[in-house]
């Protein structure tokens, strides 16, 4: 591997590793809170992706604002699988999880027989160009998602951290019956979480819509992968997730780089399988799976 | 009464080909193909860990048969053995890390692990045909008998199914099968009067593994053809909506789900496109309203008949 294709390689990996950690910081949110398993995680993401295939290549509308308003129509899905999936199924992982399988069925049947299947949608790259870093060139599209998942992931922390609602999100984290008895309302919880998460999910997606093929399954390759980075970093660890998504977003690149893209998926379920083996917590989990 | 309606049950599978027709006697055979892959399923369940690698044990047998018939020329009768223990020891060998896992760990490491020997499948062009996977797997031969119809077919994989689901309900029965079931209801408890959990729940995934890799030799030699995307989760899926639907408390169970599941999919084929939707949306329905799927309400029914029967009997003493 020669110096430029190794400057190229990072910087895809970091690239990379930000959109991994944007869809799978949902995840492990949503998990933390009250062991939500999103299996229509990916459908979330690709329901992102088409928002902003519709508003913004179909309708006309700004890009930024076609990207922002992903996330409140993804975490209004979110919200309504909370309702209706993982209350009723509360306590109950697997049966969430099998469930939320379902929904992905569902949204896959809807978007495909909305808005067509066997063609990609292509969305026009709404930045032209690209960057130098060190000889190694990133277009503007690519590296707008660093910035983005800087500023989604600071404003998660921010609002865990410093806002009375993100502290009630960490207390039932904790212990759900000791957050119950402060008089947290714990479904109004988990219901935020899954909007957070899927809002994220949502703007992953919008802002890969120029880049991916914009497809009905394109969900499916990213919700295999997210569920690598949350179980490497320990599934209910946002923190652990956030690493994770670096490491596996640098495995893949180079290994797909140097080898091939199969090679690289079967180093990432490997990875996984090694961790779930010798700590089944996760890198920075405290619980087991 | 009992022994009355099972000879009855067999006795109408074996003439049922005589009446339909050849399309049928088709979904027929996979249905009982999928019947064989539904209850092995059930006894890794028995012991509380769902599996969503056992697809991909469908597929180990399936390619090994595929390898060992087209390369070297191996009858089937050797390879359907041979092709249920490699089923049986990958299954060990998957097993054997993820005994540390349990619930939802184990669900999505045997996932990652089955995922992984799926990629190998399409990573490697010789000896599994990459993606496009394996063609022209030869056709059972005995004697005049030509497999290659669809009838005769039908009733090798009819003695497989029966073979199959006999022994599995003996395992369900068995002192095994109770120490299963024990292991789920109360492990530390089972430790504790000397089970040793790990080595039974090894032993439930490997055997459900070897049966699962029978089903998948008689899928490959009836579709002649098998590639990765056969064993994929999508499938798995599907294997998970029947047992959902039929519920996996008891022995019959599974067998209602994949009974309904398939009736509702050939019903359900002018619609096309939008089966998935309903598939899912079947799924959904169960698991947040019906948990327990088809068994489950018909005995909630049979208790209220029975509630029914006791009150109108207890009324007319008074």
């Amino acid at each position: 591997m020669d110096w430029p294709t190794f400057i190229q390689s990072i910087s895809n990996a970091v690239i990379l590793g930000s959109i991994y950690a944007t869809v799978a910081v949902g995840l492990a949110l949503a998990f933390g809170v009250m062991q939500m398993a999103n299996f229509a995680h990916g459908e979330f993401f690709m329901a992102g992706a088409y928002v902003v295939y519709v508003f913004y290549a179909i309708g006309g509308m700004p890009f930024p604002a076609a990207v922002l308003s992903a996330f409140p129509i993804v975490a209004a899905l979110g919200i309504v699988t909370e309702r209706f999936i993982f209350r009723p199924t509360r306590g109950n992982v697997l049966a969430g999880f099998m469930a939320t399988a379902g929904v992905a069925f569902v949204l896959q049947v809807i978007v495909g027989q909305v808005w067509g299947v066997g063609l990609m949608r292509s969305v026009p790259t709404p930045y032209m160009g690209a960057a130098e870093i060190l000889g190694a060139k990133v277009s503007w599209q690519r590296l707008l998602i660093l910035p983005a998942t800087v500023t989604m992931v600071g404003g998660l922390w921010f609002f865990l951290h410093k806002v009375r609602l993100g502290k009630g999100l960490r207390a039932c984290a904790q212990d759900v019956e000791a957050a119950s008895l402060q008089g947290i309302n714990i479904n109004k919880m988990t219901a935020l979480s899954m909007a957070i998460s899927g809002g994220f999910a949502g703007i992953a997606g919008a802002l890969m819509a120029p880049i991916n093929a914009v497809t009905p399954y394109m969900g499916h390759s990213i919700i295999v992968t997210a569920f690598i980075v949350v179980i490497v970093g320990g599934m209910a660890s946002i923190e652990g997730s956030i690493l994770a998504a670096f490491i596996l977003g640098f495995i893949h690149t180079f290994v797909t780089t140097i080898f091939d893209a199969v090679l690289a998926t079967m180093v990432g379920v490997a990875f996984m399988a090694v961790i779930l083996v010798v700590k089944p917590s996760g890198l920075l989990g405290r619980a087991r799976v | 009464m009992k022994y009355l309606a099972a000879l009855a049950g067999l006795a109408g599978f074996i003439l049922l080909p005589h009446f339909i027709g050849e399309y049928y006697v088709e979904i027929m055979i996979l249905f009982m193909i999928n019947l064989i892959l539904a209850s092995s399923f059930r006894l890794i369940t028995t012991v509380g860990d769902w599996s969503l690698s056992h697809i991909v044990f469908m597929g180990v047998g399936a390619y090994t048969t595929a390898l060992l018939a087209k390369y070297l020329g191996w009858p089937f009768w050797g390879t359907v053995l041979i092709g249920g223990m490699a089923s049986a020891a990958v299954g060990l060998a998957v097993v054997f890390p993820l005994l540390r896992t349990k619930g939802f760990g184990f669900f999505i490491g045997s996932f990652a692990l089955g995922e992984f020997i799926r990629l190998i499948w399409v990573k490697f062009h010789f000896p599994f045909g990459g993606p496009r996977g394996m063609i022209g797997i030869p056709s059972i031969e005995l004697g005049d008998i030509d497999f290659y119809e669809a009838t005769p077919y039908y009733y090798l994989v009819f003695i497989f199914t029966v073979l199959c689901q006999v022994v599995l309900y003996r395992i369900d029965l068995s002192r095994t099968g109770r120490v299963l079931k024990a292991i789920y209801a109360d492990e530390d408890l089972s430790k504790c009067i000397g089970i040793n959990v790990a080595r039974y729940r090894a032993m439930a995934f490997s055997v459900s593994a070897f049966f699962a890799g029978i089903a998948g030799v008689l899928l490959a030699h009836r579709l002649g053809a098998i590639d990765p995307k056969n064993f994929d989760v999508n499938t798995m899926v599907y294997l998970v909506i029947w047992v959902v639907v039929g519920g996996v408390g008891t022995f019959w169970g599974p067998i209602i789900g994949v009974a309904i599941m398939m009736v509702i999919g050939e019903a359900a084929r002018p619609l096309a496109e939008w089966r998935p939707l309903l598939f899912g949306g079947i799924l959904i329905v169960f698991l947040t309203l019906l948990p327990g799927g088809l068994e489950n309400l018909i005995l909630r029914f049979k208790e209220m008949l029975e509630k029914l029967r006791s009150a109108g009997e207890s009324q007319p003493a008074e």
